[in-house]
């Protein structure tokens, strides 16, 4: 207990006093009291939760320490590579607050929700234009939820095809997402690396020899975790479909395409968009995300029921896909974040979207242009809205390794960029300034990340022992996972209380 | 509206540095093939005033909580949320951060965190809770797996009483052909799973799977499907509801491996059923097998506490194919919100809360039952939703109380085609007696 406080933020069980509490519920009951134990006996609660005894003000202040302490993009600037982290509008915000879309419920009639449900259809309209593919669903939660409810339409697919039993594997290639391969094992597949070639591209002749009557899907991710646009795509999937396989586009580097090519015209079959990276919705320390999945018209029929439509004499109504995997969450998905990507899309319209592609492509390729001459740069081509740099001269000059470089950029205020990812660059360091970062703040960044490429030659120590300027210094992560402590438990006294 | 800090002399700038004369070069190493050759097919941009105006006419075509007096629950609740939970969430040191991969920038979210998972495991009378799930009925398909893999048993059997679309994400999960999913029928008569139902289904099963209170609202007899689970050597995988968390004992309490929930009670909007919050918390001995993320405390290099993402070596950025699961979001902000909700409401605030629904709802079939146009379904204690059969056309009747200006419960039918004329009705603590008798009043005058 006294230890949190030596920290300088107790937790907020420590906050107030035993009899505190902000009072939110009147004690008023205007209806007959039903005793708990009366009603459910031994199922009722003998002995109440630990819970904070605080005022409203103690809780105001305890939560204000700890926003104190946390970086998010409107405190500065945070290049995450592949999490995409841009302004998210705050008329969005406004928008999902609105009363007819914050308080309406899941299951009133369709007549009552006209206008969630036209949102909804006008979503998937965006949607489907912007990947070139017809059939969407809004239901998958995350991302990963995508991946996950992709690969079971497939699976469904084959079943109807009568591949079922022999399609037991997934191509990924080596640069892919954590998540895809977790995916893969989560529907029940095994996974198979495919390497990348020496210009950043899956490499089509061992993708080709790894192809057969045995693979169910494809999963890559254009542009790709390196940044680059996969320059043979069309003969990916081409390929993959010669063999019979489906082939999945992980959306996550959408952003970087709109209006400039689409998945769909590249001949993936599904794709999943993260809407709180493309469209700019608020990502809240981890989530919500949501990650709605397009497909093609032929997998159309198996996605996740309920699909918003139009129906029979006007309006929108709720519709179940004739062959329809069942549903892969309880409602109709993470609508509180469709509203805002739906008021993204309207805000920018179809050329704001392009402009999106365009600037955060041009504010990638001169990042990397200001930054290749300190660090290395496997790949040296024109980047998307991404680009990956390896720490290998400063590692082994000095021993220097990705993680110090990015302990010390937050000495200059500045979020790391996504470090040791994708796994196939040495102490890599994955950038992405997005397209609502101004010149003055690039450069910024980029004279940060040249001074800590001087200091691994001058000082290597304060690299080695940052962060200085943090709230913590650098943590003990060793720790963490070998004494797992993940809850506070009050020191209570015999007999409880 | 455009959110591109970047004027034309900057942009000059940047493209003699990249060495093109236009962005739209960069974009030439595209094949010519996959090239868009138009416009997307999307209308021109709004400015704000336009934007919000077009989304607040499309808002106001919806029937709100506001305008409409709301007895429906099934799994996404009406409650008073208390005004400092949007004020927290909307700090943007918060709401526009990241998933903490850089701790010392993160002690914020990630102290949130921890005290989150405290207050869940503390709910659910766990060892430990992580970070949240999606929804309850995600984190329920999630225990399945964990339970598969504890076991090494494919085969999980599921009360029939279990929210009808928790139990379809199951299923839909089980496509992966590593669950087989076997639903155990429930006792038309108590609406409950009955042990007999259940110990036939415990048989080889990786979990015995039950929600308390169920879909109907009745409660569970948890600790005799407890017994029933260990005897088959398979968990229990108990939902249960956070609203209720002060009344009701915790499923940790009476047995359960896993306890799962719909954390949407707890400082979150109805908001059509999403975002959701998905708890998940289990026995410290399932640990290592739990999915998606854990916030844990340590120290750093001077000693002091601090905050991390602990134990990811289960998690998919390590051990990809063999991850726990594949959670790379989670539902953090959410979290947040129902953490300051039961910060706010503390052990007394939230057993008012359960009193308050639990109440309201036995009030709410008092008044019906009286008017002789409702019977008790189910002869089981129920929290804040009961299952009453109405003795008319049970679609007619919601329909006429709709033009009243009730939304009057939901028509089990759409589920259970066996239930026709059961309506599920719930009250929260915001109804109001005098909303309840209103109802009653106008039933009593069809």
């Amino acid at each position: 207990m006294g230890e949190a406080r030596q920290g300088g933020r107790p937790l907020v069980f420590e906050v107030g006093a035993p009899g505190l509490r902000v009072g939110v519920l009147s004690e008023r009951l205007d209806v007959p009291v039903v005793e708990p134990a009366e009603a459910f006996g031994p199922a009722a609660r003998a002995e109440p939760p630990m819970l904070p005894h605080a005022t409203e003000g103690q809780l105001a202040r305890h939560y204000a320490r700890l926003a104190a302490v946390n970086f998010g993009v409107d405190t500065g600037f945070y290049p995450l590579g592949s999490c995409t982290m841009k302004h998210n509008p705050r008329v969005s915000e406004d928008a999902a607050r609105l009363p007819g879309f914050a308080a309406v419920h899941p299951y009133q009639p369709a007549s009552t929700v006209q206008g969630a449900l036209g949102l909804m259809h006008a979503l998937q309209g965006v949607l489907a234009e912007v990947s070139g593919l017809p059939g969407v669903t809004l239901q998958p939660s995350a991302g990963a939820h995508g991946e996950l409810t992709a690969l079971l339409v497939f699976r469904a697919a084959h079943g109807q095809r009568g591949d079922a039993t022999s399609r037991r594997c997934v191509l990924v290639p080596d640069t892919a997402h954590g998540t895809n391969p977790a995916s893969v094992a989560m529907a029940g597949w095994e996974v198979r690396q495919v390497p990348t070639d020496g210009r950043g591209n899956i490499d089509l002749g061992e993708l080709r020899s790894a192809l057969g009557p045995h693979v169910a899907a494809v999963m890559l991710t254009n542009p790709n975790t390196l940044g680059l646009f996969e320059e043979r795509i069309l003969e990916v999937t081409a390929s993959a479909h010669r063999a019979g396989a489906f082939v999945y586009c992980d959306g996550a580097n959408l952003n970087a395409i709109l209006g400039k090519a689409r998945p769909g015209d590249m001949g993936f079959d599904a794709l999943h968009v993260n809407l709180h990276k493309t469209f700019a919705t608020p990502h809240g320390g981890g989530g919500p995300g949501s990650g709605p999945v397009c497909v093609s018209a032929e997998l159309a029929p198996y996605l996740p029921a309920p699909v918003v439509a139009e129906v029979e004499g006007g309006g929108y109504g709720l519709v179940e896909p004739e062959r329809t995997i069942g549903r892969v969450r309880s409602f109709l998905g993470n609508f509180g974040v469709a509203v805002r990507a739906y008021a993204y899309a309207l805000a920018l319209g179809s050329e704001g979207l392009e402009e999106v592609a365009e600037q955060a492509v041009l504010s990638a390729n001169y990042l990397k242009e200001r930054l290749k001459v300190a660090y290395d740069l496997p790949y040296d081509r024109t980047c998307m809205h991404e680009f990956v740099l390896s720490g290998r001269r400063q590692r082994r000059r000095a021993g220097i390794r990705a993680l110090d470089i990015a302990k010390r950029l937050l000495d200059f205020g500045f979020h790391p960029p996504t470090v040791y990812f994708p796994l196939v660059v040495e102490e890599a360091l994955m950038i992405e300034p997005t397209e609502t970062e101004d010149p003055d703040t690039l450069d910024a960044f980029a004279e940060a990340m040249l001074r800590i490429a001087r200091e691994a030659e001058e000082e290597p120590e304060v690299l080695r022992s940052a962060p200085h300027a943090t709230p913590v210094r650098r943590l003990d992560e060793v720790r963490a996972a070998r004494r797992p402590d993940l809850r506070w438990r009050r020191v209570r006294a015999r007999g409880g209380g | 509206m455009r959110f591109i800090p970047v004027n034309g002399a900057q942009r000059e700038r940047m493209l003699r540095a990249v060495g093109v004369s236009d962005a739209g070069e960069l974009f030439d190493g595209l094949p010519a093939e996959v090239r868009l050759d138009r416009p997307l097919r999307l209308p021109p941009g709004l400015a704000e005033e336009e934007l919000i105006a077009h989304l607040r006419e499309l808002a106001a075509r919806d029937l709100d909580a506001s305008r409409v007096v709301s007895f429906l629950g099934a799994g996404c609740y009406d409650h008073y949320v208390p005004a400092i939970v949007r004020h927290v969430v909307s700090k943007p040191e918060f709401f526009t951060a990241y998933t903490p991969y850089q701790a010392e920038a993160s002690q914020g979210t990630l102290q949130a965190v921890y005290e989150f998972q405290t207050m869940v495991a503390e709910l659910a009378g766990m060892d430990v809770a992580n970070a949240s799930m999606y929804d309850g009925a995600t984190a329920f398909a999630e225990a399945a797996y964990l339970a598969a893999r504890a076991t090494g048993r494919a085969k999980v059997a599921v009360s029939g009483a279990v929210h009808p679309e928790w139990v379809d994400t199951l299923r839909s999960y089980a496509g992966s052909g590593l669950l087989e999913v076997e639903i155990v029928r429930f006792d038309p008569r108590t609406g409950l799973s009955g042990a007999d139902a259940l110990r036939a289904a415990a048989t080889g099963a990786a979990a015995l799977m039950v929600a308390s209170p169920n879909f109907f609202g009745c409660i569970e007899d948890l600790p005799a499907a407890s017994a029933v689970a260990h005897d088959a050597g398979a968990l229990l995988i108990a939902a249960f509801a956070p609203a209720l968390s002060g009344v009701l004992e915790a499923p940790g309490e009476l047995g359960a491996d896993v306890a799962v929930a719909e954390g949407q009670p707890l400082g979150g909007p109805m908001s059509f059923g999403g975002p959701g919050l998905g708890l998940f918390a289990c026995r410290e001995r399932f640990l290592r097998r739990m999915p998606g993320r854990v916030v844990g405390r340590t120290v750093d290099a001077e000693g002091r506490p601090a905050f991390t993402l602990a134990l990811q070596t289960r998690e998919q950025h390590v051990r990809r194919e063999k991850a726990t699961s594949n959670i790379c979001s989670d539902h953090s902000l959410n979290a947040l919100a129902a953490a300051v909700h039961l910060a706010a409401l503390g052990a007394e605030g939230l057993e008012q809360l359960g009193r308050a629904c639990v109440g309201k709802a036995a009030y709410l079939r008092e008044r019906l039952v009286a008017t002789g146009r409702f019977e008790r379904r189910f002869a089981s204690p129920h929290g804040h939703e009961v299952a009453l059969r109405y003795l008319g056309d049970a679609d007619e009747m919601l329909e006429e109380m709709l033009d009243r200006g009730y939304l009057a419960g939901l028509h089990l039918r759409r589920f259970f085609p066996d239930e026709d004329g059961t309506v599920l009705l719930c009250a929260t603590e915001r109804r109001t007696r005098g909303e309840i008798d209103a109802l009653a009043e106008e039933v009593a005058s069809l």
